[in-house]
């Protein structure tokens, strides 16, 4: 009988926490419905754009000496947050591994996925995810050290090769691998500095990935020189943000702050002199861009000099891509203006 | 069977109470709470299932295990059964579930052995043995597991390259690709050999069973040995010559990149195993030292009277009273060893974890891939307890 007292109180316990989460239930079960509704109004209201990125990729997005993070990728971040807020810098940067980067996106933790992530159909219709354009036309390939004397890719038959797993990296060497009669030998390991130093230390004889990302590789190798990239390019690999189903609203800005980079290029608009051509220029489209007339800012749901505000902070795709990507070894190639030969860089009319 | 010897106050039944439907009452009070609290239960569980459901409906997730038919496209570098990246998402998910049993069984099985010998050796009267296996189980035990696998692995990398493989007897070459090994050619006849070695396993430990209760009959111990020699040795060697015995060897030998043929550990495998090995070994060996304590000093003292050596008294007298405090904390070091294998992940071994993260994300379907690592650990744990449990039971101490 001596134990009567204590399960009352435990009963009474577990009854009153019982009793409170059930009176909750009503009132959670409305929260995800009225959050899921405008990813830009909660942007707004929250003040930050939260942006997914990438743990660490030389030239795409990588923490510097002082812990700010720079890069290809964290310059759209940067021109989201100034088209929206005006200013670039109303960021907060989530970093993001290949495996975790979807979850991350569909559970809301990050607005928007700015991580080198490849357009397929699968992702783009069962994940509820969307789109917002390709920054970065890549392709897989190869690196292997120069040492090895290999020249093609398929000579690698009977090699083994690092890859990183959860990515289409991982499947487009497998279809390649089947569709050249390629024997492999794969080592597949998540973290990218683990990946990076197995295949430094000769546990691989090959590392595949991104030719951006080998690049971005080789560069922060003790000595490049010793690393070759082969010719081979192996698939297309359309990187752009991602962005979850569920505000077209959002999208469309993602999408034409991406146009507004390009045609800036294309325009000869600058970081430079954004402000003297948004004052000054007379072509109609340009002025419709800088949002001297036209009102499509407001469209888009932000302020009309927006587009002013993304280049003042990060100077024109041209601009972003000499800053980042030309120093780690990666030429313009088919990301070019579409207005040179073989670029496909191409922006939709501000009209 | 007579009527009369019944006691009598055994057939008086407690009075019975009338429950009456009020808040005084006790029992009614127990049922109410009880039902409440089960209610909520299954009431927050619905509201999660549904509220899942409704969220992956709106963000048009897909749902369901249709993917497991689906052609996975996966490189699996280590495969115990047949597997191409052509092989379903089923197959290479299977492919995971063995890699990881093959490195938790080999792991268990190494681990007791290497705790239990530093754990003996820690109780020893010789003093470097026991000093030098009081600083391995600090040392081991206090370093993070995580830690201990990324320096295996390192340590594995900075072997020389396969063209300048360490080669201490032919055919066996250590590289930073692994440790490569000649093993034979397998045929039908050796798989029915293997067959043969596994019924005489089980046919030596009937044979010993029945040798032991005509001990205990009579008083005098039987040799199972010859028998055992027979059914161990002989009857896979007689398998093995109707099978033709064939005995062609596959050695490896450096060819392009690689070596080709032979047997393969892979430096990814060797270090979770030697990392898992070494960690848990540290825990075994206190468990060993606090079960072996824990016999009364006077067991060893009334053995050694009557002039068992003490190997013997380790053997028969101290050993099966220590395992009644050993086998339960052993069960739950079983069951972490199992689950730290899922470290493997961060050293490229291909495990049940790497493989459904990856199935997981080429798919998206996370819900899916999470329940399915779960369920996998779920039923080996729960197999290990099962077994581990009906052991114990069965060397409890029996009350005569």
């Amino acid at each position: 009988m001596t134990m009567q007292p204590l399960r009352r109180t435990t009963f009474g316990l577990l009854g009153a926490v019982a009793i409170t989460a059930l009176g909750a239930l009503p009132a959670a079960a409305q929260a995800p419905a009225a959050g899921g509704a405008s990813i830009l109004d909660a942007i707004k209201a929250r003040g930050t754009l939260v942006c997914g990125v990438n743990t660490g990729l030389a030239g795409f997005a990588q923490p510097d000496s002082q812990g700010v993070w720079r890069g290809f990728d964290v310059e759209y971040c940067r021109a989201i947050s100034a088209a929206i807020f005006g200013d670039p810098n109303k960021v907060r940067y989530v970093p993001t591994t290949a495996q975790s980067r979807f979850t991350a996106l569909q559970s809301g933790e990050v607005d928007v996925l700015a991580r080198n992530t490849t357009w397929t159909l699968s992702r783009d219709t069962s994940l509820g995810l969307d789109f917002g354009g390709v920054n970065f036309y890549d392709g897989q390939g190869f690196m292997v050290k120069t040492s090895t004397g290999v020249k093609t890719a398929k000579e690698l038959n009977g090699a083994t090769i690092c890859v990183q797993p959860g990515t289409t990296t991982e499947q487009n060497l497998t279809d390649w691998a089947r569709a050249n009669n390629v024997q492999f030998t794969p080592v597949v390991i998540e973290r990218l500095e683990e990946l990076v130093s197995a295949y430094a230390s000769g546990r691989c004889d090959a590392y595949t990935t991104d030719v951006s990302g080998l690049a971005a590789t080789r560069s922060s190798q003790p000595n490049p020189a010793e690393h070759t990239i082969l010719p081979d390019v192996i698939s297309k690999e359309p990187l752009g943000p991602l962005l979850r189903h569920g505000d077209q609203r959002f999208a469309d800005l993602v999408r034409w702050v991406h146009y507004a980079l390009v045609a800036a290029e294309e325009f000869g608009i600058t970081q430079a002199n954004v402000a003297q051509m948004a004052a000054n220029d007379t072509r109609p489209e340009v002025q419709r861009m800088l949002g001297k007339n036209g009102g499509l800012g407001q469209m888009l749901g932000v302020p009309n000099e927006w587009a002013v505000n993304v280049i003042r902070a990060t100077g024109n795709y041209g601009e972003i891509f000499a800053r980042h990507l030309q120093p780690i070894g990666i030429q313009r190639g088919p990301n070019a203006l579409w207005t040179t030969p073989g670029g496909q860089q191409y922006a939709m009319p501000f009209r | 069977m007579s009527q009369t010897a019944t006691d009598p106050r055994h057939l008086r039944t407690p009075p019975k109470r009338q429950i009456r439907l009020t808040w005084a009452d006790e029992r009614v009070r127990a049922i109410v709470w009880q039902v409440l609290i089960v209610g909520a239960v299954i009431g927050v569980i619905w509201w999660l299932v549904r509220n899942t459901q409704h969220n992956l409906e709106v963000r048009r997730i897909a749902t369901g295990f249709g993917f497991l038919n689906r052609e996975a496209g996966l490189p699996i570098g280590e495969h115990l059964i047949e597997y191409t990246p052509a092989s379903t998402y089923l197959r290479a998910l299977t492919v995971g579930v063995l890699n990881t049993l093959k490195v938790a069984v080999v792991g268990i099985v190494l681990a007791t052995t290497l705790g239990t010998v530093i754990g003996i050796a820690r109780l020893s009267k010789n003093w470097l043995l026991s000093k030098i296996a009081a600083v391995y189980v600090e040392l081991i035990r206090d370093v993070p597991l995580l830690l201990q696998l990324l320096f295996w692995y390192t340590i594995l990398q900075g072997l020389p390259g396969p063209r300048q493989a360490l080669n201490p007897v032919a055919g066996v070459f250590l590289s930073n690709r692994g440790l490569k090994l000649p093993f034979l050619d397998w045929q039908v006849a050796h798989s029915w050999a293997l067959l043969a070695f596994v019924a005489g396993c089980f046919a030596t430990w009937l044979y010993a069973k029945a040798m032991r209760r005509k001990q205990m009959q009579d008083g005098r111990p039987r040799p199972i040995w010859p028998a055992a020699l027979g059914l161990l040795v002989g009857l896979p060697l007689v398998v093995w010559s109707l099978g033709g015995a064939p005995t062609a060897i596959d050695w490896p030998e450096l060819r392009g990149f690689n070596f080709r043929g032979g047997m393969t550990i892979s430096p990814e495998y060797f270090a979770l195993l030697i990392g898992l090995t070494t960690y848990t070994a540290g825990f075994i060996a206190e468990i060993v030292r606090a079960g072996i304590l824990a016999v009364p000093h006077g067991q060893w003292e009334a053995a050694q009277a009557l002039g068992l050596r003490s190997s013997t008294v380790l053997r028969q007298i101290v050993l099966p009273q220590a395992l009644r405090v050993i086998v339960p904390p052993m069960t739950s070091q079983y069951l972490n060893l199992t689950k730290n294998s899922s470290l493997a992940v961060a050293i490229g071994y291909q495990d049940i974890v790497s493989i459904a993260n990856t199935t997981l994300n080429q798919t998206g379907q996370a819900i899916e891939g999470i329940a399915i690592i779960m369920a996998v650990y779920l039923t080996i744990s729960l197999s290990i307890s099962f077994f581990m449990n009906w052991y114990n039971s069965r060397i409890a101490l029996v009350e005569r």
